[in-house]
This record gives structure tokens, C-alpha cells and sequence, in this order.
């Protein structure tokens, strides 16, 4: 199964509601997948600067984390502990620095970079992952969440959705892929790296690839139709957008409702059904092979 | 009437006192709260009205005989699959799949259906008074489905008996599907479902076109291979 939600907001009036109700619509997602959840959070840019959000290993709190990056030469302005992550605000000139310091020590895993994005993922059910994480109180332009019901590979924090695999990018998928060992190994030829075994970071990594050779997002979900093969719901996250793409046999659910307020996405309509204004919006179910992409107005 | 409220009890107890004793001697029940959740009111086999106040998950109302059973609200994947008799009928949308396999009874859904409405229905009857998805009535082998706005990709692919009435355009047609002569019988038959609908005023059965089977794939030729 799995259950995904998502939440692209059109105007600011909502934006500080943004993961209150991202957070009530993963819950009404807890039976399509309670063994893991997680969730990406397009907040404010701090100028320069890059998000930098990793898991903390053994007993090493944030502050000690941060010390000891500066200490190896990076410049963190900020680190802010979320349960088991933290969220590293570091000169953007020094995210390659501090990637390569976490990959050598191995104090914390890397989980995400991003100029906007923060992406937190935990074993468990959905209320208890956004509790530890308190989605409810973050804000922002865009939110992608999932819950998980692992069907093809272990269930493990860093098997958990979403997937990163390029700078504020993010994937959810809801299926299974069928050729993503032959895709991986392709990808690995051009230079990308995978964390691990699932398909899904497959397709996340694919994208990534195509909009590092200069596809647009809807370019590379385009892309992604002949190359991916097997079921699947995407939703994808960019830095200011926001994408939808379902197999040529829309195997997995999926609808979504526009107001001039939000585009929202659920596997269920009973996700949406938590959404103000949803009485009056466009419900509709995304056609198979076909993508829908929003890009924030900037 | 009987209220029975899902916030407190659960949908095996709901399924179960539909199901039994109190269930066979018929009656009106309004079930409150139902929240999406998956198979509600399944299986029924009695002369039962339920008024269901709210959105339904999966499989709502599915292998229906005789209940007439009204959704106030969107309806998950399936509702209605495989219903035998009896009538459901959803206020707001349907999602995948609404009346697959069904045999017979009347299936209305006043907003949209998406994809696979009717797939492989048996006999059933189904109104849209929106539009539906793709792939739908495929391989539908009896009964009629009426749509009275727009049909998705591939409407009727290897269809064998069922008529498609739509008013609105088709995106595509499915192999083996075909516009055909709208005659008096058909047009009749359309306006009885109209009516028994509650849609004729909605729409009047000549602002339709039928679309029905070629009979091309009813037996296997070679140069339809590349069809199959």
C-alpha cells in the first residue's frame, strides 16, 4: 500500500499552517502504511546559506555536531535539534566540506541538503513520526509526506520515504519498480550514489540525474516514463515546485484538489477531507502518464 | 430508524448487525462517521435503506443485493463492485474502479468517476452525472452505462456487450469500440435510466451517443494479434 500526502501552497495566508495540516493529513494515512513515515518541508532561505538535515548516531547531541564541524572548518550559523535530527545551517560554500566530513566520521548520516528543504524520516506510525519531528509547528511553501508499507525492501529509517537524492529535491513513491536494478547500476555509471536497496530512491536519483543534464522537472518525469518500469504514484518536490506522475495503468490511487488557496494530493480523499475550503475545490483524479507540475510564483 | 456511529463502533460491527437478524427485516439505518474507512455496508442481502453521512473508502456497498444504499460524499476505489440488486448512489465522486464487475442494480454517482468505471460490469446499470476516467467499461460484457459529460482515454476497450451512452466528448475509443445507430429501443432504454436516475431532467436521452462492441475480438484472428 503506502499513503502519501502533499500540500503546495498558492498564496502565504496558509503557509504557517503548512505542516499543522500536513501533519493531520499523514495521520488519516496511518492504514495505508504504518511501519515507517516521513516527510520533506520547503521552509524560508536564509541567504548563502544551505539546510543541511542529518541523523544523529549513537549519543552525540546537535551542539556537540555542530562544534565539531566548525572545529573541521565549516561554518554552521545555526543547528537546530528535531528528535532524532538536526537541521545544520551551513555556508553554502561549505556543503561539500561538511558532506564529506559526516561521510569520514560518521557521527551522523546525511540525510538532506537544500537551500529551503528539511526532510525528516523515522520508523513507526505516522502521528508519532510528525510528533518527534513537530511538524505541526513548521511552516513553509510546500510539504511532501509518506507513510510507509515496505513491500520490497527492509524497514529501516533510511528505507523510509521521502527519498533525496539532489539539492531540495525529493521523491514519495507509492508502487513498486520492477527494472531498478538495471537503472541504478546505469546511474551509478553516471556518477550518482545511493544510501541504499530501494527502488524508490531509483526513481528519485533518476530524476535528479535528468535535472543535473538540464531537464526541467516536468522534462525529467516525462523522461522517467520510458525509463521506469513497474507501478508507481510520484510526488515530487523541488525547490519552488511540486509534481505529480502516475503510471500508464494508474495502478496506485492518487487524487487531488485545487483551490486558488493550495494543490493537495492523497492517496485517499479522506486526506483531503482535513483541508480547509475542500467542500468547494476541484477534486479530480491525476490521468495515468501524465505529469502535473506547479511551480511556486516567485 | 436505526443510527449506528462509526466514531464508536467498528465496520465488522456495523457489517455484522447488517448482515443479521436486525438487518433481514429491512429498514431505514443512517450510519454516521464513517471517515473514509474501507467496506462499509458490504454484502448486504435485505430490503435495507441506509443513508451513509459522510466519505467512504474502498468497496463501499460492494456485492450489493437489494439494499438501496445513498453515500453523502466522495467514494474511495470499487463502490458498488459486483453488485447483484438494488440501487447506491453517491452525492459527491467516485474514485477507481465504481461498479467493476457488477451484475445488476443501479449504480449513480452525481459528480465524477474516475478511471476503470465499470470495468468488466455484468449487467449493471451506471449513471455519471459528471464525466468519467480512462479505461472504463473495459471489457464490460453487459449492461449500460451512461455518462453525462466527458469519457477518458481508451473508453470500451475489448469491449463485449455493454452499451455506453455519452453526452459529452470521448477522448479516445478502446479497441473494439465503436460509435453505433442510436435507435428507438436504445433511446427508450436511456430514458427509463434517466428516470430511474432521477436525471432526465438533467439531460434527454437524444443529446447522447452510444458507443457499443465491434465484435471484432469475440474469436481469436491472426491479424488482430497486435489488438490483443
Amino acid at each position: 500500500m503506502c499513503g502519501i500526502v502533499g500540500l503546495f501552497l498558492k498564496q502565504r495566508d496558509l503557509r504557517p499552517q503548512l505542516g499543522a495540516l500536513t501533519a493531520k493529513m499523514l495521520a488519516v494515512m496511518n492504514d495505508r502504511g504504518p511501519d515507517s513515515a516521513g516527510f520533506a518541508v520547503y521552509g524560508e532561505e536564509v541567504a548563502g546559506h544551505c539546510k543541511i538535515t542529518v541523523r544523529l548516531a549513537g549519543d552525540l547531541d546537535t551542539a556537540t555536531l555542530a562544534e565539531r564541524l566548525r572545529a573541521a572548518g565549516t561554518h554552521v550559523s545555526q543547528a537546530t535539534a528535531h528528535g532524532t535530527h538536526a537541521v545544520l545551517e551551513v555556508r553554502a560554500a561549505d556543503v561539500e566540506r561538511a558532506r564529506a566530513w559526516l561521510a569520514e566520521t560518521g557521527v551522523a548520516r546525511f540525510v538532506s541538503v537544500g537551500r529551503r528543504m528539511e526532510l525528516y524520516k523515522e520508523v513507526g506510525p505516522p502521528q508519532q513520526v510528525a510528533a518527534r519531528f513537530d511538524l505541526p509547528a513548521m511552516a513553509g511553501t510546500h510539504a511532501i509526506g509518506h507513510t510507509r508499507m515496505a513491500t520490497e525492501s527492509r524497514v529501516t529509517t533510511a528505507g523510509a520515504h521521502p527519498f533525496s537524492t539532489g539539492t531540495d529535491q525529493c521523491l514519495v513513491h507509492n508502487g513498486s519498480l520492477s527494472n531498478h536494478n538495471a537503472v541504478r547500476r546505469s546511474l551509478r555509471h553516471e556518477g550518482l550514489t545511493f544510501e541504499t536497496e530501494n527502488d524508490s530512491e531509483v526513481a528519485a536519483g533518476f530524476l535528479s540525474w535528468r535535472m543535473r543534464e538540464g531537464d526541467s522537472l516536468k522534462e525529467a518525469l516525462q523522461n522517467s516514463l520510458a525509463a521506469l518500469d513497474g507501478f508507481y504514484t510520484f510526488v515530487v518536490g523541488t525547490e519552488g515546485g511540486f509534481a505529480v506522475l502516475r503510471d500508464p495503468i494508474s495502478c496506485k490511487p492518487a487524487v487531488m484538489a485545487e483551490t486558488d488557496r493550495y494543490v493537495a494530493f492523497g492517496s485517499e480523499y479522506r486526506a483531503l477531507a482535513v483541508l480547509p475550503g475542500i467542500e468547494t475545490a476541484r477534486v479530480f483524479e491525476p490521468e495515468p502518464a501524465t505529469v502535473y507540475v506547479w511551480e511556486q510564483k516567485q | 430508524m436505526t443510527s449506528f456511529d462509526l466514531a464508536r463502533r467498528s465496520v465488522r460491527e456495523l457489517n455484522a448487525a447488517l448482515h443479521g437478524r436486525a438487518g433481514d427485516q429491512g429498514g431505514t439505518w443512517q450510519i454516521r462517521n464513517p471517515a473514509g474507512k474501507h467496506s462499509i455496508a458490504v454484502g448486504l442481502d435485505a430490503p435495507l435503506n441506509l443513508s451513509i453521512e459522510g466519505h467512504v473508502g474502498y468497496y463501499c456497498a460492494g456485492m450489493n443485493m437489494r439494499a438501496e444504499i445513498t453515500v453523502h460524499g466522495n467514494a474511495g476505489v470499487g463502490v458498488a463492485e459486483n453488485m447483484m440488486s438494488g440501487s447506491v448512489r453517491v452525492t459527491g465522486n467516485a474514485s477507481q474502479s465504481a461498479g467493476a464487475t457488477g451484475h445488476g442494480g443501479l449504480l449513480v454517482i452525481e459528480g465524477d468517476a474516475a478511471g476503470r468505471c465499470g470495468i468488466s460490469m455484468k449487467g449493471i446499470d451506471i449513471v455519471v452525472k459528471g464525466s468519467i476516467g480512462p479505461m472504463s467499461a473495459f471489457m464490460g460484457q453487459a449492461g449500460n452505462l451512461v455518462v453525462l459529460r466527458d469519457a477518458g482515454e481508451n473508453l470500451g476497450d475489448s469491449l463485449y456487450e455493454a452499451r455506453l451512452f455519452v453526452r459529452g466528448p470521448v477522448r479516445s475509443l478502446g479497441t473494439d469500440c465503436v460509435p453505433k445507430p442510436l435507435g428507438a429501443t436504445e433511446l427508450q432504454i436511456l430514458d427509463s435510466l434517466l428516470r430511474s436516475a432521477a436525471l432526465r431532467d438533467a439531460a434527454s436521452p437524444e443529446e447522447f451517443k452510444l458507443y457499443g462492441s465491434a465484435r471484432s475480438l469475440y474469436h481469436f484472428h491472426v491479424d488482430h494479434a497486435g489488438a490483443y
